[in-house]
């Protein structure tokens, strides 16, 4: 065993510190350290993308991420997106639209599809696909995957035109 | 009766019950990242254990020495098969009549196999742990290919030497483990010999893995106060682990409480006992706290069950008209170090003999050898009904290559032969009764959809272009029309481990008029807390909003057998509908009482009982609930629960016409999807939006299996496909979008005509997308090649029929 470090990560708008050895990934230090279970683990290879959170605004596969490379990081997980009072479009649009079934690879996806829709707020279905294409899902086919985020796209943009 | 109609529209509509796109109730927490799956599981002073595998196919365990893992820090724990030997869980019993080591006892017999358990604090330390364990191997002969298995001196089971009767009958090689036979094979043969037309053909349907998203895993407590063993697991069977666990570790099961929490998909994977989970069973019983295993996806992938490896070869009689006459197939079932196959007990190949497909064919012979070879064991259902997506690939192949024989075109061929609506319910030359379909219904709605004819004119136009050198794309049109075979099923022939495969459901109503049902099986994705609830709406009156529907605690839980081979529906959903008529009985008894007339004067109309004639005074399924639970009601005792188990009479034979058009480019092997129809007839429709999303799943599915994916092994027994990298699923990326349709043939001997769908598209499909590759070549010259079509195979197959020259 190596000599544990001091972390500091703010997940989800909270400050956390605790103890993690250098080798331990950021997956686990989340799920292990701080029970943020919402991202999973599907691969550890970077493959499926179930363990996708948002670091330093940018998609992450935290699988494949040591604890300490992301010390003093910003992250947001599934956990922080949206709440049961109030769900992210995102998460009304998969319900809605039937884009999960048995909701392991759904944590990932949806924290994915919001970078995705940060980073092109009006997507084609093509873009959407390719813009997807590192998170698997074995269930669904994508097929209802792809329409609700392109529902969520279409009424975040709404909501954004009625505000102007 | 004007005034009322609406009414009576708005109180079904209000009940969410069958036909229904109702809103999933699962949604709200896994979209929330709130879903608790195995490995969100911590107990208090949780240790976690992790396997010692062999990286040989085929060796002696020369000796193990535990004595650095043991001086780890945090290391609680080593288990070897020795230590697991007094208590008799070296081995195991397999569901196919096997057994199957725990930990390697003297030898390993595939890669991945497990020979120790390390338990300790993290699971940190205990991967750095299983380097720590020093084993040593003797390298002997592998043998990869069942063929050469059943022609050498290498002995792979020495555990059954001398034994010459197996689970299933006589042994004619030390590496054969069973022959399987169904049909007459001396009239087959002589059909065969008087046809006008045999089309012969060899096919290998390759190894493949269920590889649901989350891995296999369990935590295993024991409480040694209490004498209560507590296990939760990756189960699609957690009553049968239950039965298991008591009968290898000789608790009783009264005091055995198995968990199955959410499911991240099983598509099969998860049906079977792994060596892993008796392993934190042992664990938490020797160190007295709680024990979890989880997997990695290499794991997974090497040592969890695998789907398929069948060598098929075909003999198809027919007319010069193209009438079938007669079917012969001989498989060569290649099962790995141990014959770990997830089967009804009296069906060692599973439901194999519906290989007759959805054809009027009058005789047929079936036979099946099952061969120990030195990979990893299984056979599990990857998203079918046993085996049944080998029968159809099978058939749907020999139809094509028939088509080739005979010159014809492969959906006129179908029409011809197809088994005729007025021949339901139709008794198959291979002993099974298919209880209702409408195949001619469903061909000619899909050949009309997609403008069939057309698609012929415009693939022949492509080939004249392409021969004249103006276009390097091919143009396939894949079809598969397919019968499936679900719901087992009736416990006169079938049973896992002695258990017949009935299903069950408990019913209670609450005073306020809500109530929770319990049922033995376990959704992993299906959506069985939604649609349950809608046939149990539709059945005792009550909104779906109303019903908690409850699955996978083994405490609470009636037995069941678990779900798999879409048998939730065909027999769970049956036995709540039976639990919910036992409820209407009794509601009736009540409503009777309180309006004051007769049992027999009052009828049910939605969601309340009516006095007959007299539509004004009823009393709601609502205000029935309530008068249960606080009214003293002669001769009726108070409260409103019921349960059933359901036998199911017979299986349910789900069918569905399905259209490839694919563009294949020569010159890079890649496939174009550029069209997918889908119509599928699944009886009675619980909940379409359900419905289409399993039948979107199963597709991409078969995708993934025609198209890449496998389990490939190199001669040495190494997996050459173990992690994502190599192994494929598909992405968004990859996917194209599917029509679906339907028709609607109700089962006649299901309470409310369901037959089940979840596992209807990938049977249908892997035919469907194979035969559009296949079919792209017809016309320079292909007969058969085998998947998974990946890009360097078209490729090859191109430039094996000259098209680069």
């Amino acid at each position: 065993m190596t000599q544990k470090m001091h972390i500091k990560l703010t997940v989800n708008g909270e400050d956390k510190e605790f103890l993690a050895e250098p080798r331990e990934l950021l997956i686990y230090a989340l799920r292990e350290n701080l029970n943020i279970t919402g991202p999973h683990v599907g691969c550890e290879t970077s493959h499926c993308g179930a363990c996708t959170v948002t670091l330093n605004g940018k998609s992450v596969k935290s699988c494949t991420m040591f604890v300490a490379q992301a010390n003093g990081a910003e992250i947001t997980t599934i956990e922080g997106i949206g709440s049961p009072d109030s769900l992210h479009v995102l998460q009304e649009a998969f319900k809605e639209h039937h884009g999960l079934q048995c909701g392991f690879c759904t944590p990932g996806m949806i924290t994915r599809a919001t970078k995705l829709l940060e980073e092109n707020p009006n997507p084609s279905e093509e873009e959407v696909r390719f813009g997807m294409a590192g998170n698997i899902c074995r269930c669904t086919g994508y097929q209802n995957i792809v329409k609700s985020i392109l529902a969520a796209a279409s009424e975040l943009n709404a909501s954004k035109e009625a505000a102007q | 009766m004007n005034d009322m109609t609406p009414d009576r529209e708005e109180r079904s509509a209000n009940l969410k019950g069958l036909g229904c796109s109702r809103k999933r109730v699962e949604d709200a927490r896994f979209t929330q990242g709130k879903g608790n799956y195995v490995d969100d599981i911590k107990l208090p002073g949780m240790l976690h254990g992790d396997f010692v595998r062999s990286p040989y196919a085929h060796a002696r365990v020369v000796s193990i020495n535990k004595d650095a893992a043991l001086e780890l820090p945090g290391v609680v724990a080593v288990l070897t098969a020795e230590d697991l030997a007094p208590l008799n869980l070296h081995w195991m019993p397999t569901l196919a009549g096997d057994k199957q080591m725990v930990l390697a006892d003297g030898k390993v017999l595939f890669q991945g196999q497990e020979v120790a358990f390390v338990v300790a604090k993290d699971r940190y330390i205990a991967a750095d742990a299983v380097e720590l364990v020093e084993v040593e191997y003797e390298e002997l002969p592998v043998i990869v290919d069942p063929f050469e298995a059943l022609k050498t001196d290498v002995v792979l089971r020495e555990d059954l030497a001398g034994q010459t009767e197996g689970a299933h009958g006589p042994r004619k090689h030390h590496n054969h483990i069973f022959t399987w036979e169904q049909g007459d094979e001396a009239t087959t043969n002589q059909v065969l010999d008087d046809a006008e037309v045999v089309a012969e053909e060899t096919m290998y349907y390759h190894r493949t893995h269920p590889c649901p998203l989350e891995t296999c895993g369990s935590v295993a407590s024991m409480d040694k106060v209490n004498g209560k063993l507590t296990l939760y697991g990756t189960f699609q069977a957690p009553h049968v682990v239950r039965t298991v666990a008591s009968l290898l570790s000789g608790i009783e099961e009264h005091n055995i409480r198995v968990v199955s929490p959410d499911i991240g998909g099983g598509f099969g994977n998860k049906v079977g006992v792994y060596p892993g989970y008796v392993c934190s069973i042992v664990a938490s019983i020797v160190t007295g706290v709680p024990v979890k295993w989880v997997e990695d996806r290499m794991e997974n992938l090497m040592s969890t069950a695998f789907a398929r490896d069948y060598w098929m070869t075909g003999k198809i009689a027919a007319t010069k008209d193209g009438k079938i006459t007669g079917l012969h197939c001989h498989v060569t079932a290649d099962h790995g170090g141990f014959d770990a196959c997830a089967d009804p007990t009296k069906f060692p190949a599973g439901f194999m003999n519906i290989c007759t497909g959805s054809y009027d064919i009058p005789v047929a012979y079936l036979a099946v050898d099952g061969v120990y070879t030195n990979k990893a064991p299984g056979g599990v259902s990857y998203r079918c009904s046993f085996r049944v997506t080998e029968a159809v690939y099978f058939i749907e192949r020999m139809i094509e290559v028939l088509a080739i024989e005979l010159n014809m075109d492969a959906a006129e061929l179908r029409r011809i032969n197809f088994i005729k609506k007025d021949q339901f319910p139709y008794q198959s030359a291979l002993g099974w009764e298919y209880d209702s379909g409408d195949y001619h219904t469903a061909w000619e709605k899909a050949l009309k959809t997609v403008d069939y004819e057309g698609l012929r004119k415009e693939q022949a136009e492509r080939v004249e272009a392409f021969k004249r050198g103006e276009t390097r794309t091919l143009m396939g049109v894949g079809l598969s029309f397919f019968t499936e075979i679900v719901g087992a099923g009736p416990v006169k022939n079938c049973d896992i481990l002695g258990m017949g495969m009935f299903d069950s459901c408990e019913i209670r109503i609450h005073p306020t008029g809500s109530a929770i049902a319990r049922l033995g099986t376990i959704s992993q994705g299906q959506g069985h807390a939604t649609t349950f609830a809608q046939i149990l709406a539709s059945e005792i009156g009550l909104s779906a909003d109303s019903i908690t529907i409850e699955e996978g605690d083994t405490d609470t839980a009636p037995y069941g057998l678990g779900t798999y081979g879409s048998r939730s529906t065909p027999v769970a959903g049956a036995a709540t509908a039976m639990a919910g008529r036992k409820i209407r009985a009794k509601a009736q008894m009540i409503a009777a009482y309180l309006l004051e007339v007769h049992d027999d004067d009052v009828e049910w109309d939605i969601d309340r009982f009516v006095v007959k004639g007299a539509p004004e005074r009823f009393k709601t399924m609502k205000e029935i609930a309530y008068a249960a639970y606080n009214q003293a009601i002669p001769g009726v005792e108070p409260g409103l629960e019921a349960v059933s188990y359901y036998d199911p009479p017979n299986m349910t034979y789900p069918f569905g016409a399905y259209v490839c058009v694919m563009d294949i480019d020569v010159d890079t092997g890649v496939p174009e999807i550029r069209r997918f129809y889908a119509l599928d007839d699944c009886g009675t429709r619980i909940n379409p939006m359900i419905i289409e999303g399993q039948v979107h799943g199963g597709l991409t599915e078969a995708l993934a299996v025609a198209l890449g994916q496998e389990i490939a092994y190199d001669d040495l027994g190494n997996v050459k496909t173990g992690t994502l990298m190599d192994f494929f699923l598909p992405t968004a990326w990859e996917v194209p979008n599917y029509e679906t349709d339907h028709t609607v043939t109700p089962s006649p001997h299901h309470p409310i005509g369901a037959k089940g769908v979840g596992e209807s598209p990938h049977v249908g499909g892997v035919p469907c997308f194979s035969n559009a590759v296949q079919d792209a070549f017809r016309a320079f010259g292909l007969r058969h090649t085998n998947m998974p079509h990946d890009h360097w195979r078209i490729w090859q197959t191109a430039n094996r029929l000259g098209l680069h020259d």
